[in-house]
C-alpha cells in the first residue's frame, strides 16, 4: 500500500485499521512518513505508543520488525552476531577435511550463512513489500552508549560489519521510537527524530475506541466506563489510567456480566484499572461510589438535555 | 604625539592591571599573553572601543564559559567611556573613583578581582561555617534571592573543597562488556575474529567482563528559609558534580519543587547561579517537605530515578505541614532509589536530638544521615557515596533509636 498523501488520508488509513489518532499524532505520522525522519513517541504507559508502530505496519502492509531495548543492549543483540558454534564446527570440519588453505576459511567463516541478522540489520535489507516499519521500544531503558551508536544508524541507515563491509539501506525504514521516560533521551537523538508527545485520549475518542475494540460491551456500560475513567485522570494519583486499562477494565467487566456499573463491581475490579496499592487505597470505597453518584448525575443531565 | 613612549607605557601598565584583574578573577592569565596584548593591541589600534575589547578577547578569552566574566571585568575596569581617548592624553584609569561609584551591579566576583570589595564586611575564614538560623515561616515568601554577594573567599574555598573531594562512587554493574586479560567470561566475538591470525592448532580465547559506571546521582536541595546558609553553599555543591559528572539532576526544593539540572550545567559558576536565582521562585520561604517530595515522586521520580540512582536528600527536616504525606512520599522515595542520603546541617549541633516531628518521621527512611553545614562534611560525603561504611550504618542505628 502506498503512502498516504495528507493528514486526512493518514487518519483515513489508521482508522482502516482500526487506530483512532488525533489530529496531532496523524500529522506526525504523515510529516514522518513524507519527510522519511523517525518518529519519537514519548507518554505515558498504556497511551497507545507501541500500538502505533504496530497498526502502521499492518494498515501499509509492511513487515513489522521489533526491538526491545533493555540495559545492556548491544550491537550484537541489537545489529548482527556471528554464529559462533556453526563457525567452530566449521573450522573443525575444514581441518578434519586437511584443508588448510587458513585464508580461504576465514572467507567462509564470515559468509552470509553465518551472519545472524538482528532486528537492526533486519530493517536495513530490502523487504519485498517495502521499506520495513522499524520499532525501538522503550529506548529509555537502554543507557546512553547505544543511543549514540543509534544516532550514526538513524542519520545514515548504514552499518559496518568489519569482516563484511557497509551494508546501507536501498530505502530507508519507517522508524518508530518509543519512550516511556523513566530516563531523559539526549537532545541529539531527539533532534534527528519528530517528537510527538502522546497524550491520554478525551471522552469522545475514548468511548469510539471502546466501541471498536470491545463489541460485547454495551453502549450504556461503554458510556459509564469511560466517565469513570475520565474522572479517575483527574484525580491525583500516582499513575492514571492509560487506554489499555479503559481496554482491559472494560473486558473484566464484560466477563463478570455487568450491564452497569455500582461500587462493589468497581472496587472489586479497580486492581485492572489502577496498579499502585496508595491508588487503589485512596479511590477505593467512599471516593468510587462519589465518582460514580457525579457522573450518574452528569449522565441523567446529559440524556435529558437530549 | 610628543608623549608617545610614556602613552605607551600606562596603556602597558594598564593592560597588566587588567589582565592581574582577570587572574583575580579566576581566567588563566599568564603574563606571556600580556606581551601579546600589547603588540596586539598596537596593531588593531585603540581608535574604537569595541576593537580594543575584542583584541583583549581574542587573547585573554579561552573558553567560552569566560565570556562573562570577561565582558563584566573589561565593562568595569575600563568603564570611563572618555578613558581611552584620555589615555593617549596621560590619563591613567582612576581606579580610587570608581570605588565610589555604586554603579550598576556586576557579580561580586569581578568587584572583588578589582579590588572594589566592601573591605568592612567581615570575611569568611577557611573553614567556612554558616550560621543557623532557626526560622521558618509556612508562607511563601517568594522573595528572589540576589546570588551576586557570594564573595570569592567563599567561591575560592568551596572550589578547593571540592577540588580535594574524591568522587570515587560506589559503582554500578552495567550489563555491558569490556575486554580484560583473564577471568570474566570468553568473548567469542574477539576470539575468533582474532583466529586467521593465529598459528594452526592454537585458539587463545579472549575474555571480556561486566562494566560498572557511576550511579546518577540525584540532588534534592531545600532552599527554604530556615536553610538558607546551606542552601547557597550546595547548590555550589551541585554545580561542581554536575560539570564533573555525567548524570546528575538537582531539584530545588521551598513550597515548591523546581528542576534546575539545566541551570547548572553553565560552566561558569557565576552564570549557573544566576540562572538558578531566576528559576527558584520561593527562595528563603516556608517549607512543604512532603508536598515537594509528593510532586517529585509524581511527576520526576520515574523520569530520574530509573537505572539505579543515588539521592541525595539536603533539608532540615524542619516541616510543618502535616498533612502533606511526608512518611508515605519519604517511603516511596526510599522504595524508589538505590540509596536515600539524608545531609542534614543540624546535625553539627553536637546535643542534636530527633525531637522534631519532621526529622522523627522521615529518620526511619533514609540509608544514611549525615551533615553538611561546612566543606568538611561535603568531603566526607564521598565516603558516604563510596560503598556501605559501617561507621555510618553504626550512627544509623543511633539514631533511629533516638528517634
Amino acid at each position: 500500500m502506498s503512502l498516504p498523501q495528507s493528514i486526512d488520508d493518514t487518519v483515513a488509513l489508521l482508522e482502516s485499521a482500526d487506530y483512532l489518532a488525533d489530529r496531532s499524532l496523524a500529522t506526525g505520522i504523515y510529516l514522518s512518513l513524507t519527510m522519511g525522519r523517525p518518529l519519537f513517541l514519548e507518554g505515558e504507559a498504556g497511551v497507545g505508543k507501541t500500538e502505533t508502530a504496530k497498526v502502521l505496519a499492518r494498515a501499509l502492509g509492511r513487515d513489522l520488525i521489533r526491538l526491545q531495548c533493555y540495559e545492556g543492549l548491544d550491537i550484537g543483540h541489537a545489529v548482527y552476531e556471528w554464529n559462533y558454534p556453526r563457525q567452530m564446527v566449521e573450522i573443525r570440519l575444514a581441518e578434519a577435511g586437511g584443508d588448510v588453505d587458513r585464508e580461504a576459511i576465514a572467507r567462509n567463516i564470515y559468509g552470509e550463512n553465518f551472519l545472524l541478522r538482528r532486528p537492526i540489520l533486519q530493517a536495513l535489507e530490502s523487504h519485498p513489500s517495502g521499506p520495513p516499519v522499524l520499532l525501538i521500544d522503550e529506548l529509555d531503558r537502554t543507557d546512553e552508549p547505544f543511543e549514540a551508536y543509534l544516532l550514526e544508524v538513524l542519520s545514515d541507515f548504514q552499518v559496518t560489519i568489519p569482516e563484511i563491509g557497509t551494508i546501507a539501506a536501498e530505502a530507508p525504514p519507517i522508524v518508530v521510537i518509543t519512550s516511556n521516560r523513566t530516563r531523559e533521551i539526549h537532545d541529539a537523538l531527539k533532534r534527528r527524530c519528530l517528537y510527538h508527545w502522546v497524550d491520554y485520549p478525551n471522552a469522545e475518542r475514548e468511548l469510539e475506541i471502546l466501541r471498536r475494540k470491545m463489541p460485547g460491551c454495551s453502549e450504556r456500560l461503554s458510556g459509564e466506563i469511560v466517565a469513570f475513567v475520565q474522572a479517575l485522570r483527574g484525580k491525583d494519583l500516582f499513575k492514571l489510567p492509560g487506554v489499555a486499562e479503559t481496554l482491559d477494565w472494560a473486558s473484566a467487566l464484560v466477563h463478570l456480566d455487568a450491564l452497569t456499573l455500582d461500587p462493589k463491581t468497581v472496587d472489586d475490579t479497580l486492581g485492572v484499572l489502577l496498579k499502585y496499592q496508595d491508588d487503589i487505597a485512596r479511590v477505593k470505597g467512599k471516593e468510587a461510589a462519589v465518582l460514580l453518584d457525579q457522573l450518574r448525575r452528569d449522565m441523567t443531565v446529559d440524556s435529558a438535555a437530549q | 604625539m610628543n608623549e608617545r613612549p610614556e602613552t605607551e607605557g600606562h596603556l602597558a601598565d594598564n593592560i597588566m592591571h587588567f589582565a592581574r584583574a582577570l587572574r583575580a578573577a579566576g581566567m588563566p592569565v599568564g603574563p606571556g599573553s600580556v606581551i601579546d596584548v600589547l603588540r596586539a593591541v598596537e596593531t588593531a589600534g585603540i581608535g574604537r572601543r569595541d576593537d580594543f575589547y575584542w583584541t583583549l578577547h581574542a587573547f585573554f578569552v579561552q573558553r567560552r564559559d569566560q565570556r562573562d566574566l570577561f565582558d563584566q571585568i573589561f565593562h568595569l575596569f575600563w568603564r570611563d567611556p572618555a578613558l581611552l581617548e584620555r589615555m593617549l592624553g596621560l590619563a591613567l584609569p582612576s581606579l580610587q573613583a570608581e570605588l565610589d561609584d555604586p554603579g550598576q551591579p556586576v557579580a561580586r566576583r569581578a568587584a572583588e578581582a578589582l579590588g572594589l570589595g566592601d573591605h568592612n564586611s567581615p570575611q569568611e575564614r577557611d573553614e567556612v561555617e554558616f550560621d543557623m538560623t532557626m526560622t521558618f515561616s509556612d508562607q511563601d515568601a517568594l522573595r528572589r534571592m540576589d546570588f551576586d554577594d557570594m564573595s570569592t573567599d567563599e567561591i575560592a574555598a568551596a572550589k578547593k573543597a571540592i577540588a580535594r573531594m574524591h568522587l570515587d562512587l560506589d559503582q554500578v554493574p552495567t550489563r555491558r562488556l569490556s575486554p580484560t586479560p583473564s577471568g570474566g567470561r570468553v568473548d567469542l566475538r574477539r576470539t575468533l575474529r582474532d583466529l586467521p591470525r593465529q598459528a594452526h592448532g592454537m585458539i587463545p580465547l579472549h575474555h571480556a567482563r561486566q562494566n560498572s559506571r557511576p550511579p546518577t546521582l540525584v540532588m534534592l536541595s531545600d532552599v527554604s528559609g530556615s536553610m538558607t546558609g546551606y542552601s547557597r553553599m550546595l547548590i555550589h555543591f551541585a554545580h561542581a558534580l554536575t560539570n564533573d559528572r555525567h548524570r546528575m539532576f538537582t531539584f530545588a526544593f521551598g513550597t515548591r519543587l523546581t528542576n534546575i539540572t539545566r541551570d547548572l550545567k553553565n560552566r561558569d559558576v557565576d552564570k549557573s547561579l544566576s540562572l538558578v536565582a531566576k528559576r527558584v521562585d520561593d527562595w528563603s520561604g516556608g517549607t512543604r517537605i512532603g508536598g515537594c517530595l509528593g510532586d517529585f515522586n509524581r511527576d520526576w521520580s520515574r523520569r530520574v530515578l530509573g537505572q539505579g540512582a543515588v539521592v541525595m536528600l539536603v533539608t532540615d527536616g524542619l516541616d510543618r505541614d502535616a498533612d502533606g504525606g511526608l512518611a508515605r512520599e519519604m517511603a516511596l522515595l526510599h522504595r524508589s532509589c538505590r540509596k536515600l542520603i539524608w545531609l542534614n546541617p543540624l546535625l553539627r549541633w553536637r546535643g542534636f536530638e530527633p525531637r522534631s516531628w519532621g526529622i522523627r518521621t522521615m529518620l526511619p527512611h533514609v540509608d544514611t544521615f549525615r551533615t553538611c553545614h561546612n566543606l568538611d562534611s561535603l568531603g566526607e560525603l564521598a565516603q558516604a557515596l563510596s560503598g556501605p561504611d559501617r561507621l555510618a550504618d553504626k550512627e544509623m542505628q543511633r539514631w533511629l533509636k533516638a528517634a
